[in-house]
């Protein structure tokens, strides 16, 4: 491998890490701070993406608006329907072994997936980038890069700082932290934790629709998408340490670069080598890289 | 009554059991046992496949061989754990002549064990694993669709033609591509080229984009993928906007941009790819073909339509041979080798190993139609290694 490919491929390491953080910081969310084991966070992925493909032309047609405006109604419908979901089902599971978390989560996955085949069928869609980010950029005689994946590394980047911010930094975000150590001592210091989980689940639920409607131009839209993405969040989140967004962000970008190279290196190992990194982090750090907070 | 007359009663009664039976055997339905994905992401192609079988049969006015017919219906959901279970059902529960079934590969290398071990006839109208018309192969079974070898082998051809002398394959590690790969590496070979690098990733994995700055590297002079579905949208998507489809040629099986161009869009404009079935074929049977099918179902039939069609008019065949008798199970299953299939893909025959023996076109992505833009090789037989028969 020469140093061109060499720096191709730590910038697609980089991207697709960046990627896999978005998706898996609402999971972080959910599981690590409100220790709900959310097997859904892979059909809300989904719907993102399906959002993406159904909302494009209605609203080209109704608002007249491109890409952002669909991405802000689709955000807003995010945040209600996760409040929704919240308050029907997933409150009930707090207090509830994680079996029967479960149990529920992966009853959503079916009723979500039906729903899907129901409304949008299964054939596969496209979803169209807006027209100022179709280009690309040359990468010396090589190859050229997408001007969209680049776009998606940056909202990626934005996602992570201001989650930091929120989580670090801010009046709420302390709450959340403390509420995810012990509950009850929270709501007896006079913090409505009811409705704090209720907006931190919607924000879990904003945050993987985001993620699956910035990758619908790149990913396309078909059935059982959200599966695989769900597979690999939980092994970022897990790496990084359950509750940690720092830790969650480095896990990205480490499974990123193992996943590149290993394909490239070893590809007759390639479907095992981020399990192999998972489990060597395990042995070496049982909690993961980073402990809650 | 006393004892003898109550004896001959019973004489009479069960003789006259035996007459009625006799009689039911002879007016009742040959029974043909569905095993589809009725859900699912196949779920599509397998209501394809019913409907081109169904069609054939009502074009015949519901008999085959002389014998109405009688549908049962299980759904392989495209599960291998519980194609074992759900094939028995239709031999067991349901006493079925004939199973026809079905899409996903790995759910027919399991109804081809349990067909071959029941002696079942078993027509396959889509999945193209090799083995089972390979070390596989049985009497019993038949191919009314295509091995994965086959297109393969055909764009392997057609690319060495086309003066690719280094070729890089990519695919996800699995039998499905293995198998068209190998077509391809044959193919290639034949016509003067070699492939010097093959590039695999887990399936269903599709973030390609590390494997497509490989192939940048590598600068070959062609590329071949087979991906389907999902994952051929985002594989072509990702091959034209690195830049790649402007400077190396990307070569695929059919699959690549079948059912999948609106979702393609630009990025599969001009692509080539082979097949043994394409828009605008020019043949009377394919044109009267489609508009049945139109008409019956309100629909536009694709590859699986006419590969439910097809696997109808080879059971007619046999069926026909023996005037419905399925018992005579010899003459059935040698009528059907003989078979000459009127298809709307083109007439075909079948080879020693019961695998259609068939042209396969060259396809030109125009639009959202797969243009034939000529036969990539004419009466390509699989040479299924491994048959012993």
């Amino acid at each position: 491998m020469d140093l061109a490919t060499f720096l191709v491929q730590c910038l697609n390491a980089l991207q697709y890490g960046l990627l896999l953080f978005l998706v898996a910081s609402g999971l972080t969310l959910i599981f690590g701070i409100m220790g709900v084991i959310n097997l859904a966070h892979g059909s809300f992925y989904m719907i993102g993406a399906y959002l993406a493909y159904a909302l494009a032309p209605w609203v080209a047609l109704h608002l007249g608006g491109g890409f952002f405006t669909a991405l802000l109604l689709g955000m807003m419908l995010a945040v209600a329907f996760g409040y929704a979901l919240e308050w029907g089902f997933v409150s009930y599971l707090y207090e509830r072994e994680h079996l029967q978390q479960v149990l529920m989560t992966y009853g959503l996955i079916l009723v979500f997936e039906e729903l899907r085949s129901l409304f949008a069928g299964d054939d596969v869609h496209g979803v169209k980038p807006p027209d100022w980010l179709t280009g690309s950029v040359p990468l010396g005689d090589l190859m050229t890069y997408p001007v969209y994946r680049l776009f998606m590394s940056g909202v990626c980047i934005a996602v992570a700082l201001g989650l930091y911010v929120v989580i670090a930094r801010t009046r709420i975000g302390m709450a959340i932290r403390a509420g995810a150590s012990n509950r009850e001592m929270v709501q007896s210091l006079g913090v409505n934790i009811r409705f704090l989980y209720r907006v931190v689940f919607a924000a879990g639920v904003a945050l993987a629709v985001l993620a699956g409607m910035i990758a619908a131009p790149v990913s396309s839209v078909y059935p059982g998408m959200g599966n695989q993405v769900l597979i690999i969040s939980f092994v970022v989140v897990v790496i990084g340490g359950i509750g940690s967004i720092r830790g969650a962000f480095l896990a990205s970008l480490l499974v990123g670069v193992v996943d590149t190279f290993g394909k490239v290196l070893f590809p007759q190992a390639a479907g095992v080598l981020v399990y192999v990194l998972m489990a060597a982090i395990l042995l070496w750090r049982p909690e993961g890289l980073f402990r809650q907070g | 009554m006393n004892g003898r007359s109550q004896k001959i009663a019973a004489v009479l009664c069960a003789a006259a059991l035996t007459v009625t039976a006799a009689a039911a055997q002879a007016q009742s339905k040959i029974k043909v046992g569905f095993m589809l994905p009725y859900t699912g992401t196949y779920a599509a192609l397998g209501n394809a496949i019913e409907n081109g079988f169904r069609l054939y049969v009502q074009e015949q006015g519901g008999k085959l061989g002389g014998r109405e017919i009688e549908y049962f219906k299980v759904d392989d959901e495209s599960e291998p754990s519980k194609a074992v279970d759900n094939i028995n059902k239709l031999i067991k529960r349901d006493n079925v002549d004939v199973v026809v079934g079905t899409v996903h590969s790995g759910v027919v290398m399991a109804m081809a064990k349990v067909a071959k071990d029941t002696n079942t006839l078993l027509v396959i109208p889509n999945a193209g694993a090799r083995a089972v018309t390979g070390p596989m192969c049985a009497p019993s079974i038949f191919r009314a669709s295509f091995s994965n070898w086959q297109p393969g082998y055909a764009m392997g051809k057609v690319a060495g033609e086309k003066g690719a002398k280094k070729v890089v394959t990519i695919t996800w590690k699995y039998a499905a591509g293995d198998e068209s790969v190998e077509g391809f590496k044959d193919g290639i070979a034949a016509s003067g080229g070699q492939v010097v690098k093959e590039l695999t990733l887990p399936f269903p994995n599709v973030e390609f984009q590390a494997l497509l700055t490989e192939i940048a590297a590598a600068k070959p002079d062609a590329v071949y993928a087979f991906f389907a579905g999902g994952g051929a949208v985002k594989f072509v998507k990702d091959y034209d906007a690195a830049g790649l489809g402007k400077t190396i040629p990307l070569y695929g099986p059919g699959f690549l941009t079948d059912g999948t161009l609106e979702a393609q869009g630009a990025s599969a404009q001009g692509l080539l790819t082979t097949l043994h079935y394409a828009d605008g074929l020019d043949l009377p049977k394919d044109k009267a073909f489609r508009a049945a099918y139109q008409a019956a179902y309100k629909a536009a039939p694709d590859v699986y339509a006419v590969q439910g069609y097809d696997s109808a008019q080879l059971l007619a065949v046999g069926l026909n041979a023996v005037k419905g008798d399925v018992a005579k199970r010899a003459e059935l299953v040698a009528a059907m080798e003989k078979a000459k299939i009127d298809s709307p893909r083109g007439t075909f025959t079948l080879s020693k190993s019961h695998e259609p023996v068939q042209d396969i076109y060259l396809r030109k992505v125009e639009g959202t139609q797969n243009k034939v833009a000529g036969v990539a090789v004419k009466a390509l037989a699989d040479p299924s290694p491994g048959c012993k028969m």
